[in-house]
């Protein structure tokens, strides 16, 4: 294991110099002939998690289709261990989501709505971190029942919960204590007949199992899961705005920030849609299990982003 | 405050050790999973144990077994477990329990393979059964490897038991899971500590019951073999050799 990992440190930092010496190549003067300027270079990191990492291939490609240095860096991890490295520039780009990144910088925002919630954003945003304007597309949280649970208690809206008798919620491990979670079914909604299960896995299969299980009978799944139509979910309206908007927004390490940078961003983000981003998503972890990176240039060329 | 010192005062908050999510509720649901686990494990694993020490049979396909389920990913299995069962305590005891199988089975039978095998045949020629055979030579002469896979095998599940915290059970990786979830370090840091203090002290009551209960003779066994091979030393002086190099 320990070698393993001091041969990875090794060939990590061989990458680097080697990186280096590129960069020195062809912006020195010993670059003749291609007579092309000097490419910035940029690294997109990802999230760990896989539409993160579709959008990091979306944004990415389409700056190395527009003459810059693109590398990549996906699935970095969380948060609090990816938004460290955009701050001091070892990755130089992020997509996020309006809602979530806010909330992680200002733990007491209350915006909900997208255009204020991007407005807080630049706000809460540090000194060496840009945000670009964000997409349609959004991924924010969703409340699902059943069809047959949503039949049962006649739910359409989070307020219809109040009816449905005890009932056990599933959801990530933050979901306790965010405050546009838990705390926000109570004070908004008044609902308290709501047993937490925390169950880490974003949504995902775990989650879904325990629904249809009826292990819970509410689970927060993200909008823009393929499961939820797959097994006719019903998703819970949200009149109260409990959620907060998640608009596809990229952040960029500030000194690599320019006007070409943003022309071509936004750009992106004005094609961008929810639809296109779930069927992304089905694309990716469905049954096709295209990689994210050709299923990002299909999406590309079928938005005549590029050739 | 440093992040290990806000652990500490998580740790000590009289706030965390009351109500039914409190610090006391996590612990005894964390030896509530690993005394299963270890249970069904040993239940498994010690009765194999005995029977590929004792007869020397399906050595090869246990080391090969143990092997593979080491190679396995916990957190893997257990996922692929929810899928199949759904969530609950069963999927979290199985991977503990494959968990705790490996270590607990190679400290079985190897040590009861590690008693002499002319002092078996001697137990053998003065008319002893199987049975008694193990319960009454091996066993007693293989006690210390014995003891110590049930060590390794208790240490492991009880630093794995956190795992159960990743879908909706309890136990000290509530702690670890949702103090990461939520950004609240101190309360990582603490779910830490308990789980590594926990890990230690367990440790060092099995050492002392080791301590106590393992006969001290088994140290010795090696070494007769040396003294068997040297010559014709019959089987009583033999075990009367055993007896001195062990005090």
């Amino acid at each position: 294991m320990f070698k393993h990992k001091k041969a990875l440190a090794i060939a990590g930092a061989a990458t680097v110099a080697a990186l280096a010496l590129a960069g020195c190549s062809s912006s020195g003067s010993l670059s003749g002939g291609s007579g092309s300027d000097t490419k910035t270079s940029i690294v997109v990191g990802s999230a760990d998690f896989s539409e993160n990492t579709i959008l990091a291939q979306v944004y990415g490609q389409a700056l190395a289709a527009n003459g810059f240095d693109v590398s990549y860096k996906p699935n970095i991890g969380a948060r609090p261990v990816y938004f460290p490295a955009l701050e001091k520039g070892t990755v130089d780009l992020i997509p996020e989501y309006t809602g979530s990144i806010l909330s992680f910088l200002d733990k007491s925002a209350v915006a909900t709505a997208p255009a204020e919630v991007d407005a807080a954003l630049k706000k809460a945003l540090p000194e060496t971190v840009v945000s670009y304007t964000p997409a349609e597309a959004a991924d924010s949280d969703s409340l699902n029942v059943t069809a047959e649970f949503a039949k049962q208690h006649s739910l359409k809206s989070i307020e219809d919960l109040k009816n449905a008798g005890p009932i056990t919620l599933a959801a990530n491990p933050e979901f306790e204590t965010r405050p546009d979670g838990l705390p926000a079914l109570k004070s908004l909604y008044g609902l308290d007949n709501i047993t937490f299960k925390a169950i880490k896995d974003g949504g995902g299969p775990g989650t879904l199992k325990a629904l249809l299980d009826n292990e819970v009978q509410v689970a927060d799944i993200y909008s823009t899961t393929p499961s939820i139509e797959e097994n006719n979910l019903v998703t819970l309206t949200d009149p109260k705005n409990q959620f907060a908007s998640q608009q596809v927004v990229p952040l960029v390490f500030k000194k690599k920030a320019s006007t070409k940078l943003g022309d071509v961003l936004d750009k992106v983000s004005a094609k961008l849609t929810t639809k296109d981003l779930l069927a992304l998503n089905a694309e990716v972890s469905g049954d096709k299990k295209t990689q994210p990176d050709v299923a990002a240039k299909d999406w590309l060329k079928s938005a005549g982003l590029v050739k | 405050m440093n992040l290990f010192e806000q652990g500490f005062a998580w740790l000590f908050d009289v706030a965390h050790w009351m109500g039914p999510t409190s610090i006391p509720v996590r612990i005894g649901e964390h030896f509530e999973y690993t005394g299963i686990s270890l249970f069904f494990a040993a239940l498994i694993a010690v009765p194999l144990g005995f029977f590929i020490g004792h007869t020397g049979k399906g050595r090869g396909a246990a080391i090969a077994i143990s092997n593979v389920s080491r190679a396995l990913p916990t957190l893997g299995l257990l996922a692929a477990l929810i899928l199949l069962l759904g969530i609950g305590l069963l999927p979290a005891v199985i991977v503990l329990v494959i968990l705790g199988i490996p270590p607990l089975l190679a400290g079985v039978y190897a040590g009861i393979e590690s008693v002499d095998r002319q002092t078996v045949d001697a137990a053998r020629a003065m008319g002893m059964t199987e049975l008694q055979i193990l319960f009454k030579v091996e066993i007693p002469l293989g006690a210390a490897l014995i003891f110590g896979g049930i060590r390794a095998a208790t240490l492991q599940i009880i630093a794995t038991a956190v795992v159960a915290a990743y879908f909706s059970l309890g136990g000290l990786g509530r702690l670890l899971v949702d103090g990461l979830a939520q950004n609240d370090y101190p309360q990582l840091v603490a779910g830490a500590i308990l789980v590594i203090a926990i890990a230690l002290i367990v440790d060092g009551i099995l050492a002392l019951i080791q301590k106590l209960v393992v006969p001290r003779v088994s140290a010795g066994t090696r070494s007769t073999k040396r003294t068997a091979r040297g010559g014709a030393i019959p089987p009583v002086a033999q075990s009367r050799t055993l007896i001195k190099e062990g005090q």
